[in-house]
């Protein structure tokens, strides 16, 4: 990995790290990305760990696969993290990408953001001046802009371990698999008993540059009884903080509606998870024939 | 290996023969095996990452070969629709996908056989909801897929232990 940011430093602008390529590839094909170098990741041992720490945190390495972290048990004892691996693109494209070059990648459509936020989630980094820790919400600079300056990489994502009263899940709607989403929703609620609300976290994808923070639909669940009226109230809330862009993906009008029944949806089972329940709910895509 | 637009020395193992090959970095995977390999077998569909029509095993697992650079397979075992039959005789996959007319006009069957030998390795009984998932990177624009989910439970009941 030293030799990895050594080789970025000293390349400057024409340098490109390349992780598991399935973003950068393609925009290479379309001339969005012309890098003179890549540096391929791939070989960079000990970078695709799935482990717990201290007993408080789960640590996934910068190369851990999409696919890996879907078949991790440990992985799946935070609910709304096999959410997003099982359900990324199609499995193809989950057998090689990875969590580190998705949120390096910063994409508004991404799904790791949305999720990782409504947890609190640490990036360390390794660069030329060294290591650093960075809160996820400062890693996001911008649409496909993070705070990794010039050499430095992602070598693993630190995920708290939420409390055992609380329960999350991540819903999207895809037109098909390998497509980003038209619109997605994250919900991590902490409940005080099996009715009151104690901690919201409510975050938006594909709906802004940056994924959108619904603090107005939080305010309508946090310290709250989640009643069917209180998740209403939230999915209102949250249509009114979404920013959508017509596109082939929907129009503006239609991908606010979407969002309002996607946060729903994920209030619902991130509750009935809060309770202890299974609730199999995922954005993945699942063709009806 | 190297950097820059030197050509880079790399060794693959296509279907149990090793190839040394030396590829401009900027090669595709795919590229290395139709044109280089004469493995035609794999095709081209999108050559955006969407189809699937690509699919091929890389050291054991699906990925689209239109979005994998020929320079990363160093070292790697690659499985393609032609490492399938075995002695002249159609893997079960195969046969399956032919006697249940899970294809028309073929151009995405390599890469669905490919997709459903991975699935079939990893669980010898996947539900009809597990094919479904399994199969949705791989885009069919003539059967309708009723077929292809047909052929793939065959397939599922006619290997020993889903030996893929």
């Amino acid at each position: 990995m030293d030799e990895a940011v050594a080789v970025l430093a000293e390349l400057g602008e024409e340098g490109q790290a390349l992780a598991g390529g399935q973003s950068l590839i393609p925009l290479m094909k379309l001339r969005l990305a012309r890098p003179g170098v890549l540096v391929d990741l791939n070989s960079i041992p000990k970078l695709s760990h799935i482990e717990k720490r201290d007993g408080s945190s789960i640590r996934i390495g910068a190369l851990a696969r999409h696919a890996e972290i879907a078949d991790s048990e440990l992985a799946a004892s935070i609910p709304i993290l096999h959410d997003c691996a099982a359900g990324i693109a199609d499995a193809q494209i989950r057998n090689r990408g990875t969590i580190g070059g998705s949120i390096a990648e910063a994409d508004p459509s991404g799904d790791w953001a949305p999720v990782l936020l409504t947890l609190s989630t640490e990036v360390h980094c390794t660069g030329p001046k060294g290591i650093r820790t960075i809160a996820l919400p400062d890693f996001l600079k911008d649409a496909y802009t993070s705070a990794l300056e010039k050499g430095e990489l992602v070598r693993e994502v630190a995920v708290q371990i939420p409390p055992k009263n609380s329960g999350g899940a991540y819903v999207a709607f895809k037109r098909s698999a390998p497509v980003y989403a038209s619109a997605s929703a994250a919900v991590q609620l902490t409940m005080a008993d099996r009715e009151m609300c104690q901690q919201a976290h409510v975050y938006l994808g594909c709906v802004g540059l940056l994924p959108v923070h619904a603090e107005a639909a939080e305010k309508e669940l946090r310290g709250r009884k989640i009643t069917p009226q209180a998740i209403a109230a939230a999915g209102e809330a949250a249509m009114e903080a979404a920013q959508p862009h017509s596109d082939m993906r929907g129009s503006a009008e239609y991908k606010k509606v979407l969002v309002k029944s996607l946060v729903k949806r994920a209030i619902d089972a991130a509750l009935r998870r809060s309770r202890g329940e299974q609730v199999k709910v995922t954005h993945e895509y699942v063709g009806r024939i | 290996m190297s950097v820059g637009s030197e050509r880079v020395a790399i060794h693959v193992s296509v279907n149990g023969r090793a190839h040394d090959c030396e590829v401009e970095p900027r090669m595709l995977l795919v590229d290395l095996l139709r044109e280089r390999l004469d493995l035609t077998g794999t095709h081209i569909g999108c050559d955006t990452s969407y189809c699937g029509a690509c699919t091929v095993l890389l050291n054991g697992v699906t990925v689209k070969s239109c979005t994998v650079f020929a320079a990363q397979a160093h070292e790697a075992e690659i499985l393609t629709v032609e490492g399938l039959s075995k002695d002249g005789e159609l893997h079960p996959i195969q046969k399956a996908f032919a006697s249940c007319h899970g294809l028309q006009c073929g151009y995405c069957t390599p890469g669905l056989l490919m997709s459903t030998y991975y699935l079939l390795s990893k669980n010898a009984k996947p539900t009809s909801d597990e094919i479904r998932k399994a199969i949705a990177g791989n885009t069919c624009r003539c059967t309708g897929y009723q077929n292809v989910l047909k052929a793939i439970q065959v397939a599922a009941e006619t290997l020993p232990q889903g030996t893929a």
